[in-house]
C-alpha cells in the first residue's frame, strides 16, 4: 500500500519495492531508492528534530547534503548509532532504523523548548555576557549544566566495529560533481583517452537533473540522459566512476580527498565490505562541477516543519514521487519556484498562493503559472509562517506594510535564488569575486590547475553550462596530456535558465524587528543576532561569525553564509564585497575520523619493533615496556615476585654472578672508508684517529650549540671501519645527524654509513662471571685480560656463528657485548642462557640495566641530560679532546653562557632518609624556609632504590653541583620536605676495580 | 600534500618522503673554532624566515636519502625549483620577471 504521501506515477522509483523502517520506534513503509527524508515525507512527516540552541521543532530544509535540520541517530546495532545523520543523504534500507535528537522526554513535547521562551537570555554572544557572574559559578554551575545540554546528538560508547578502505589514485583530469555539467566534461575528457574519475555525491548521477523536469539533452530526458552518460563511462577503461562519494578536501597541488560511503544504504553490508572509501587523488587537472545550493527566504518562523526549500519539494516529487503537502504557499524572489508551484500543481497537489517579493517580474514559468490557474502576488512578502510542530498558515503583507492577510498551507516552499558552491575552489586557494549584478561570489583568481564550470561558476542556464563543462572537460585532457578526443558535444535541448533573488532578511524581519527568521538553522541564528552582533562593535564579518555562530554548524553555513553577510553589510552600510565573505575549510561536509584512520588503528596503529629474543622473554613471563617502538623486557618477575622484588633480586645477582640483558635495541652505525677516522674526530668530542683497532672508546655527539645529542661506545674494527653504538631512541636522528654532516658540510670526506641496527643482535653479559659463560662457546679469540682488555673489541665466533665481541660495561662489572647476526640471535641467547644457568645468572631487563647503571654514576643521554647539558655540566669533560682543532660543537662548547660559572651540573645525591627514594624530575631547594615561590636550583634525573646499596640512590642536576659536594639540599615534595645530602656519581665500587673482577 | 622534485631522482614524489631540514646557504665556517660570539650567533642562531620565497633544504629521507635544496614561496607554499646540495643559489629563478 502506497504511503499518503507517494503520488502514484510521479517519481523514478519503483513503487513495488518496499522498504520498512522506523523513526522514534515508531514503524513506516518506504521504496528502495528512498532517503530517509523522502520515506519519512511519503509517511507526511515533516517533525524530525529540534534545533541546538532553543530547542525549536524541525523538519526537512533541502533534499541533499546542505540540510541543516533533519540530523537524525542511525541505530544498526549496539556499537553502530551513528549520529548527525542528514535524513537527506541516507538512503533507505529495509529494517533502517532512525531516532530524533536534542529532545526530551519526546519530540513532540521537548522540556528544553523552555529556551525559546527565554531565547531573550540567549541571543547572540550570550556565552560571553550571560553566565559572568558570579565567579564561582563558572566552574561549578553553568558549565556543567551548559556542557550537559550543549552538542549534537550522542556519540556512540562502543568501539567501532567496521572497518575503513583507503586508496591513492592518479588521474589527468578529476570532475568533481556529476550534474550535466559534471557529465559532460568528463565525457569530454575521457573521449581523449586520458584517465579520468568522476565523483558524486549522491546515490545517482545527475545533480539538478533530479528535478529539473523541462530538462531534454541529446533527444532525451535530461536525467535519462545523465544515466544513459554514466552507463558509457563507467565502461570505458579510462574512467573511473564514483558515486556516493563526496570532495571534502581541496588540497595543494590538486591533490583531493574524496569519502565514498560503501555500504551505508545496505541492509547488512557484511564483514567483507568497507563502511566508507578514503580516496586520496592526484590530478594534473580538476574540473570543478559542484553546481549551487538554493538559499532559503529570511521571515518569521522560517523554521517550521514544513517550511523548505523549492527545489528540495521539487525533487521529493520529482525524483521520489513524494507530495510534502496537499495545499502548499510558495514564497520567493527568482523564478525557480515558479518551476516547482507547475510541477505539484501538474502532480495535482493544490497550490495555495505564490507570494513573490517582485514588482512585476514577467517570463515563460510565471505565464504557465497563471495558465495553470495558480494565485500569483507580486510585490508581496510572507512576513509570518504560522503553526508550531508543522507550519499551518501564511500570512502576506505588501512587501512596504500593509494590510495582512492569512493562507491555510501545510508547506511552504522558498527560494532567494541560488549560491554557486564555490566551496572547493576556495579550499584550493583560488580568490572569489563578487558580481555585483547577479549578486554572487563566482570563482576569481585561480590558485591551482583547476576550473569551475556551470552552476558553481555563476553561469546560468543549462546549454551554457553543458557547453562550458564540454569545453573545460576537452581543455583540461589537452592540457593534462595533449590529447583530443573526437566525440561529440551533448546538445541541450531544452533546460530552464535561474538566476537572481535576493540577499538578506526579507520585508519584516529586516532592521528594527525582533522576529525569529533564521539565517543559520543549526545554530539557531537570527537576522537580528546578526544586526545585534554588528551593533555589539563586531565590523569584521570573520568576527560576526565566531560571535553569533553564523555558518559555525556542521553544515558550514551552505544555506545561511550569504544571508549572514548581507545583514551584516546593510547594518554596517557596506556593499558586500567591502565586508568580505568568510573562508572556505575542509571539510565540506563532515567526515567519519573512522575514513581519516582508515585501517591505522589498534595494532596497525604503529609499528611495533620486537628483538630477536623477544619469544624466549615472553616465555619466561618477562614484563615488557615500550621504547620508541621496540617492545623491550623490562624485568623478569619470578613467582610471588612484585617489580621492586624481582628488580633487587636481578641487581644483586649481576654484581654477585652474572646477569644476560638483551641490548639490540641500541642504534648501530657502520662507519666506514678511508676518511671514516677523520669524520669520527668531527662528529664526536673525543679523538679516534690513535685509536688502535680492536680497541673501543665511550664517544660523545654534540649539536653545533654544544650540548650533548648522543653518547655510546664505538669500537674500531679496522683503520677503515668502526662500529658505533646510539642510544636507542637516537639511532634515526643520530644517522640524519651524521649523513646531513656527510653530505653537506664535509663531503670531501670518503665515508660510507650503514645503519645496521637490526643486522646484529646484541647480548649483554655482566657480571664476575660473565667470561666464564662466554668463553666456552667462543671460538678464535683469546679472551684473557691480556689480550682482551676492558673497552676492546674482537670479531670471531660464537655457537659456530659470527660475532663482533664487545669488551664493555653499562653495569661496572667485568662485561661483554656479543654481537651476533639477528637471525641467530635467539640461538646464541638460549646457548649463553644455559651456560649462565651453571654460574647462577639471571636475565635482567631494562629496570635493572637503569639501577646499574646509575650505581656506577653511568648517564642516560635525554634522562640526565635534556638538551641544555654540555659535557662538562655532566662531568664528561675527560672525554672531550682538547688538542682537537674541529668537531662538531667545538665553538658552541665556548659560548660565553656555557663557561659561565653557577651552571647546573650533574650529581649524585642521598637521600639523609636512605629508604626515601625520590621522585624523578622533583624539584630542589636550597633553604625550604625561604618564601613561596622558591628559588629551584636543581631537579632530579633518575632515583633507584639500590639493594647493592641497601638506600636509595639518585642523580640530579643542580646549579653549581660540584661545589656543593657534602652539603644539604632539599627536596619539598607535597608530604613534607625531604633533606639530602649532594655526593658523587659513582655509589658503587668507585675505583672501578669490578672491571676487571 | 605537496609533491617534491628529488633533483637526484629526477622525479617528483610526495611531501611524505621528505623531510624539511631548515634554511639552505649556511655554510659551516671552516675554522669554527675562531668565530667571534657574534658571528657564531648569525651562523647558529639567526634565520631569515621571510615571508615569500625561501631558500631550504630538504632530505629524501624515505628516498634516496639526499639532502638537496629547494626554493619555495611560502605565501602560495609552491615549490619553485630543487636542486643537488653544493650547487650555488640559483641567480634566476624560474618564471620570475627580473
Amino acid at each position: 500500500m502506497n504511503a499518503a504521501f507517494r503520488i502514484s506515477g510521479a517519481g523514478r522509483l519503483s513503487q513495488a519495492k518496499t522498504a520498512s523502517f522506523s523513526f522514534d520506534d515508531k514503524p513506516y513503509i518506504g521504496i528502495e531508492g528512498d532517503t530517509l527524508a523522502s520515506a519519512l515525507l511519503a509517511n507526511g512527516v515533516h517533525l524530525v528534530g529540534r534545533s541546538f540552541k532553543y530547542h525549536r521543532p524541525r523538519g526537512f530544509l533541502s533534499a541533499g547534503a546542505e540540510e541543516p535540520n533533519a540530523l537524525v541517530q542511525i541505530v544498526r546495532d549496539d556499537a553502530r548509532k551513528t549520529p548527525n545523520v542528514r535524513a537527506t543523504v541516507q538512503e533507505l534500507y529495509d529494517g533502517l532504523t532512525a531516532n530524533s535528537q536534542n529532545r526530551w522526554p519526546s519530540l513532540a513535547f521537548d522540556v528544553g523548548a523552555v529556551n525559546d521562551i527565554a531565547s531573550p537570555m540567549f541571543s547572540a554572544g550570550f556565552y560571553y555576557k550571560t553566565f559572568m557572574w558570579p565567579k564561582w559559578a563558572w566552574k561549578d554551575l553553568y558549565e556543567p549544566k551548559i556542557r550537559a545540554a550543549a552538542g549534537l546528538g550522542v556519540s556512540p560508547d562502543k568501539p567501532d566495529p567496521d572497518h575503513y578502505a583507503a586508496r591513492y589514485a592518479h588521474c589527468e583530469v578529476l570532475v568533481l560533481g556529476g550534474g550535466a555539467a559534471g557529465i559532460a566534461a568528463a565525457l569530454a575528457a575521457a573521449e581523449t583517452g586520458v584517465r579520468v574519475i568522476v565523483a558524486d555525491e549522491q546515490a545517482e548521477f545527475g545533480g539538478s537533473l533530479r528535478f529539473e523536469s523541462g530538462a531534454r539533452i541529446d533527444g532525451q530526458d535530461g536525467y535519462a540522459w545523465a544515466q544513459a552518460a554514466i552507463a558509457k563511462l563507467k565502461v570505458m577503461d579510462n574512467v573511473r566512476v564514483l558515486s556516493r562519494t563526496t570532495a571534502f578536501g581541496y588540497y595543494a597541488q590538486n591533490f583531493v580527498g574524496l569519502v565514498e560511503r560503501v555500504s551505508d544504504h545496505l541492509k547488512s553490508p557484511g564483514r567483507e565490505l568497507a563502511r566508507e572509501r578514503l580516496w586520496q587523488v592526484r590530478a594534473k587537472r580538476v574540473v570543478i562541477a559542484t553546481g549551487a545550493i538554493e538559499r532559503h527566504m529570511v521571515f518569521a518562523n522560517n523554521d517550521r516543519p514544513g517550511v523548505m526549500l523549492a527545489s528540495a519539494a521539487r525533487t521529493y516529487l520529482n525524483h521520489y514521487g513524494v507530495a510534502v503537502g496537499r495545499n502548499i504557499g510558495v514564497y520567493t524572489a527568482n523564478d525557480s519556484a515558479y518551476a516547482a508551484a507547475i510541477d505539484l500543481k501538474k502532480a495535482g497537489i493544490n497550490i495555495a498562493a505564490i507570494v513573490d517579493l517582485r514588482d512585476n517580474p514577467a517570463g515563460p514559468v510565471i505565464d504557465e503559472a497563471r495558465a495553470l490557474g495558480i494565485e500569483i502576488n507580486f510585490g508581496r512578502a510572507v512576513v509570518s509562517a504560522g503553526g508550531k510542530l508543522r507550519v499551518s498558515s501564511m500570512s502576506v503583507q505588501p512587501k512596504n506594510g500593509g494590510g495582512e492577510r492569512t493562507i491555510p498551507v501545510d508547506a511552504i516552499l522558498m527560494s532567494a535564488g541560488w549560491t554557486p558552491s564555490v566551496h572547493l575552489f576556495s579550499q584550493s586557494r583560488g580568490k572569489v569575486a563578487f558580481n555585483d549584478e547577479t549578486k554572487r561570489f563566482v570563482p576569481g583568481t585561480y590558485a591551482q590547475d583547476c576550473v569551475s564550470v556551470g552552476a558553481c561558476n555563476g553561469t546560468d542556464g543549462l546549454a551554457a553550462s553543458v557547453d562550458e563543462a564540454y569545453a573545460a572537460g576537452a581543455k583540461a585532457a589537452k592540457e593534462a596530456d595533449g590529447k583530443v578526443g573526437k566525440g561529440a558535444k551533448p546538445k541541450v535541448d531544452a533546460g530552464e535558465n535561474w538566476s537572481r533573488g535576493m540577499l538578506g532578511a526579507a520585508p519584516g524581519a529586516g532592521p528594527g524587528t525582533t522576529v525569529k527568521a533564521f539565517v543559520d538553522f543549526q545554530n539557531d541564528v537570527t537576522a537580528k543576532d546578526i544586526r545585534q552582533a554588528v551593533h555589539e562593535g563586531m565590523h569584521s564579518i570573520e568576527h560576526v561569525k565566531r560571535f553569533t555562530t553564523n555558518g559555525m554548524a556542521t553544515d558550514q553555513g551552505k544555506t545561511s553564509n550569504m544571508h549572514g553577510l548581507a545583514i551584516a553589510a546593510e547594518t554596517l552600510g557596506k556593499p558586500i564585497p567591502q565586508v568580505g565573505l568568510t573562508t572556505f575549510r575542509a571539510p565540506y561536509t563532515p567526515v567519519t575520523f573512522g575514513s581519516i584512520v582508515g585501517h591505522a588503528r589498534g595494532a596497525l596503529f604503529d609499528p611495533t619493533r620486537r628483538t630477536a629474543t623477544h619469544g624466549w622473554a615472553a616465555s619466561q613471563g618477562a614484563v615488557f615496556e615500550d621504547v620508541g617502538h621496540w617492545k623491550r623486557a623490562w624485568y623478569f618477575p619470578k613467582a610471588g615476585e612484585d617489580m621492586h622484588a624481582a628488580v633487587d633480586r636481578e641487581c644483586v645477582t649481576v654484581r654477585k654472578a652474572a646477569g644476560l640483558f638483551d641490548a639490540s635495541t641500541l642504534g648501530k652505525i657502520e662507519v666506514v672508508g678511508p676518511d671514516a677516522a677523520k669524520f669520527m674526530e668531527l662528529l664526536y668530542t673525543n679523538p679516534w684517529e690513535k685509536l688502535e683497532t680492536g680497541r673501543c672508546r665511550y664517544g660523545i655527539m654534540l649539536r653545533e650549540d654544544g650540548f650533548i645529542y648522543d653518547d655510546g661506545v664505538v669500537g674500531r674494527l679496522a683503520p677503515d671501519r668502526f662500529h658505533v653504538t646510539t642510544t636507542t631512541g637516537g639511532a634515526p636522528r643520530v644517522m640524519n645527524h651524521m649523513e646531513d654532516y656527510l653530505q653537506t658540510e664535509f663531503p670531501h670526506l670518503n665515508v660510507w654509513l650503514t645503519s645496521i641496527t637490526e643486522q646484529w643482535a646484541v647480548i649483554a653479559v655482566q657480571g664476575p662471571k660473565s667470561r666464564d659463560i662466554i668463553a666456552p662457546l667462543v671460538e678464535g679469540i683469546d679472551m684473557s685480560d691480556e689480550a682482551m682488555p676492558h673497552m676492546s673489541v674482537r670479531e670471531g665466533k660464537i655457537c659456530g656463528v659470527p660475532t663482533r665481541l664487545f669488551r664493555m660495561s653499562f653495569t661496572g662489572e667485568r662485561g661483554f657485548e656479543v654481537n651476533v647476526p639477528a637471525d641467530y640471535g635467539e640461538a646464541v641467547w638460549e646457548a649463553l642462557w644455559a651456560e649462565g644457568q651453571k654460574h647462577g645468572a639471571t636475565a635482567y631487563g631494562t629496570e635493572t640495566m637503569h639501577v646499574l647503571r646509575a650505581e656506577k654514576g653511568y648517564i642516560i643521554v635525554g634522562q640526565d641530560t635534556d638538551g641544555t647539558v654540555t659535557p662538562n655540566d655532566a662531568g664528561l669533560d675527560w672525554a672531550v679532546g682538547k688538542k682537537k682543532t674541529d668537531f662538531v660543537g667545538i665553538r658552541g662548547l665556548t659560548r660565553p653562557d656555557l663557561v659561565a660559572k653557577g651552571r647546573k651540573q650533574l650529581v649524585g645525591l642521598k637521600t639523609k632518609d636512605p629508604k626515601v627514594v625520590l621522585e624523578e624530575g622533583a624539584q630542589i631547594v636550597a633553604d625550604p624556609k625561604q618564601a613561596i615561590p622558591m628559588k629551584m636550583i636543581g631537579h632530579v634525573t633518575s632515583s633507584y632504590w639500590s639493594e647493592n646499596c641497601s638506600r636509595s640512590i639518585a642523580l640530579a642536576l643542580v646549579a653549581g653541583g660540584r661545589d656543593r659536594m657534602g652539603q644539604t639540599l632539599y627536596v619539598p615534595m607535597p608530604n613534607g620536605t625531604i633533606e639530602v645530602e649532594v655526593t658523587g656519581m659513582v655509589f658503587v665500587d668507585e675505583k672501578g676495580e669490578r672491571l676487571n673482577g | 600534500m605537496l609533491l617534491i622534485r628529488c633533483p637526484y631522482c629526477e622525479e617528483e614524489r610526495p611531501e611524505l618522503e621528505f623531510r624539511n631540514a631548515g634554511e639552505a646557504h649556511i655554510a659551516r665556517p671552516t675554522n669554527i673554532a675562531a668565530e667571534s660570539d657574534d658571528d657564531f650567533e648569525k651562523f647558529f642562531f639567526i634565520r631569515a624566515n621571510p615571508k615569500g620565497v625561501v631558500y631550504e633544504r630538504w632530505r629524501h629521507i624515505h628516498g634516496c636519502a639526499r639532502f638537496f635544496n629547494a626554493v619555495r614561496d611560502t605565501v602560495t607554499d609552491r615549490f619553485v625549483m630543487t636542486y643537488k646540495a653544493g650547487e650555488p643559489k640559483p641567480a634566476k629563478l624560474p618564471g620570475a620577471s627580473k
